[in-house]
């Protein structure tokens, strides 16, 4: 059962991605990314950890494409023509650079001794907390935190020159 | 009472799908008969009398609304993107239904030599999932405006977009106190937390929580001090603008079961859910039932309420509240019920 539901929302998760890429429109990749979210979240369910699913939901999918939305929609984003070709280079590298990909990507698979099929991980809350505010995360967990409100401060400064 | 002998997987099975039909045709119920108590509250509000004409005390206009709505053509923009067009109202009514998925419907009940209750699943993070489940609704709206391709609907969704991404941290802040002092996400684990006398309940253990809960959700919903996505004197009708037919009809669902869901929230998290708040009433089966429609009745009317008593917003108006008043104060509460927490630890004030 879980294997069966694994493979739908992977399957999911890989038609969403390419079409993201695949469409003309950037609000209909929006869309096809907010399903790529929600397939990710699907598997996260999956692997035992409904905290993480429902945060990547959360996070991605409800908060942050809400904003790329808004944007896109203020914005007023066209449908992008198809650009003409100009470089003869450019299918050639494109070509190069695939198999570069393929060869990185076939490695990795068959270099790695063995596939973990579950990392014995107790994915509760409490226990995601614990690890989370333990010695070990704490530093990264908090200097994440004021990374980010670095950030926030910058594009406002960034935004309003003359504030 | 005991437990008998654990069910068999097409049991369970049989049992969910009983309970999430028993959830659906409520709701769908609710929402039916909410739009005539709208509309005839209105009217007594506004020195009117409101749909009486079909059936006793006009009853059945819901029904014959409904009749109309089916038999109406369904007209499409020429210019409309078809897909997004067709799919939002499905968006936004499939995300309004599953949001009920974690909400117990009053107190356990014994049926069949075992315990029972009103609630589809018992999900250990389930006030995140109705956080998650929520902040997906917007989309049904968004595509809705966006795709019809058509000023005033692009203007509501824009709108909608924006307000529900600033009410909505307000929102999940409110909760943040609860889970606090409930030490769980699981929605039983809280309503369990305001058991004994009515003052343990979150509405006057937190009340900072639960103005800046009620606010966020009348926000959430699109609620009048906060229907800017539709304002008619504006925006036409704002989002659905373009829509006809049963695909308007599809909309207003959502919107309806939007509404009764953070009701149903609101008198679970905050109001004590089905305890009575009075040690000598029971709160068991029969008369938790009693105690908690009436609490879920009472915020709708709230809601109703509002709609006849406040005007709307203005856009400006509403961010600087969202940003600069209603998230202040949610901290401010986060903050004083974890000092409460670190210096009585577990234990009411009061009790």
């Amino acid at each position: 059962m879980d294997a069966i539901l694994f493979y739908v929302f992977a399957a999911l998760a890989l038609a969403g991605a390419l079409l993201v890429i695949g469409q003309r429109n950037p609000i209909y990749s929006a869309f096809s990314l907010i399903v790529v979210f929600c397939s990710l979240s699907g598997i996260y369910g999956l692997l035992g950890s409904p905290f993480i699913a429902t945060l990547q939901i959360v996070v991605y999918a409800g908060a942050i494409m809400v904003l790329f939305l808004f944007v896109l929609m203020l914005l007023n984003v066209k449908k992008e023509e198809p650009h003409q070709v100009t470089s003869p280079w450019l299918k050639a590298s494109a070509l190069v650079l695939c198999l570069l990909l393929v060869f990185q990507a076939g490695t990795v698979l068959l270099r790695a001794p063995t596939w973990p099929a579950s990392v014995p991980f107790d994915a509760s809350t409490r226990s995601m907390a614990h690890q989370l505010f333990s010695p070990h995360f704490l530093y990264a967990f908090e200097a994440t935190s004021v990374l980010i409100l670095a950030a926030l401060v910058g594009a406002v400064a960034l935004a309003k020159k003359e504030l | 009472m005991p437990d008998a002998a654990p069910l068999v997987w097409w049991q369970e099975l049989g049992a969910k799908a009983a309970i999430a039909l028993v959830v659906f045709g409520a709701n769908f119920l609710t929402f039916v008969n909410m739009t005539w108590v709208e509309r005839r509250v209105l009217a007594f509000m506004q020195f009117r009398l409101g749909p009486n004409r079909v059936g006793p005390f006009g009853l059945l206009q819901p029904w014959a609304d409904a009749i109309k709505l089916l038999f109406k053509e369904e007209v499409m923009p020429a210019a409309a993107s078809k897909g997004a067009y067709l799919a939002a109202p499905v968006v936004a009514i499939t995300a309004a239904f599953m949001a009920l998925a974690v909400i117990p419907y009053g107190p356990p009940f014994p049926l069949f030599g075992r315990m029972w209750q009103i609630q589809v699943a018992d999900l250990g993070v389930g006030i995140l999932y109705i956080f998650a489940i929520t902040s997906l609704g917007v989309y049904g709206v968004v595509m809705a405006g966006w795709s019809a391709n058509n000023k005033w609907g692009l203007l509501g969704s824009l709108r909608s977009s924006a307000q529900m991404f600033s009410y909505e941290l307000s929102l999940g802040l409110s909760w943040v106190g609860l889970i606090l002092t409930a030490g769980s996400f699981r929605i039983n684990d809280i309503i369990a937390n305001q058991a004994g006398w009515f003052w343990n309940w979150n509405v006057f253990m937190q009340p900072l929580a639960f103005l800046v809960y009620f606010i966020a959700a009348c926000a959430e919903v699109a609620r009048t001090p906060f229907d800017l996505p539709e304002g008619e004197s504006e925006l036409v009708a704002g989002f659905h603008t373009e829509y006809s037919s049963m695909s308007f009809g599809l909309m207003q669902i959502a919107e309806y079961v939007n509404m009764i869901t953070v009701s149903v929230l609101a008198a679970n998290l905050f109001l004590g859910g089905w305890n009575s708040g009075i040690p000598g009433l029971p709160s068991e089966a029969p008369w938790g039932f009693v105690w908690f429609f009436a609490k879920v009745g009472l915020v709708l009317f709230v809601f109703i309420w509002l709609r006849g008593t406040l005007p709307r917003f203005r856009y400006d108006q509403l961010m600087h509240f969202g940003w600069k008043v209603l998230i202040p104060m949610a901290v401010l509460s986060i903050v004083v019920t974890a000092a409460k927490e670190v210096v009585f630890p577990r234990v009411s004030v009061f009790r």
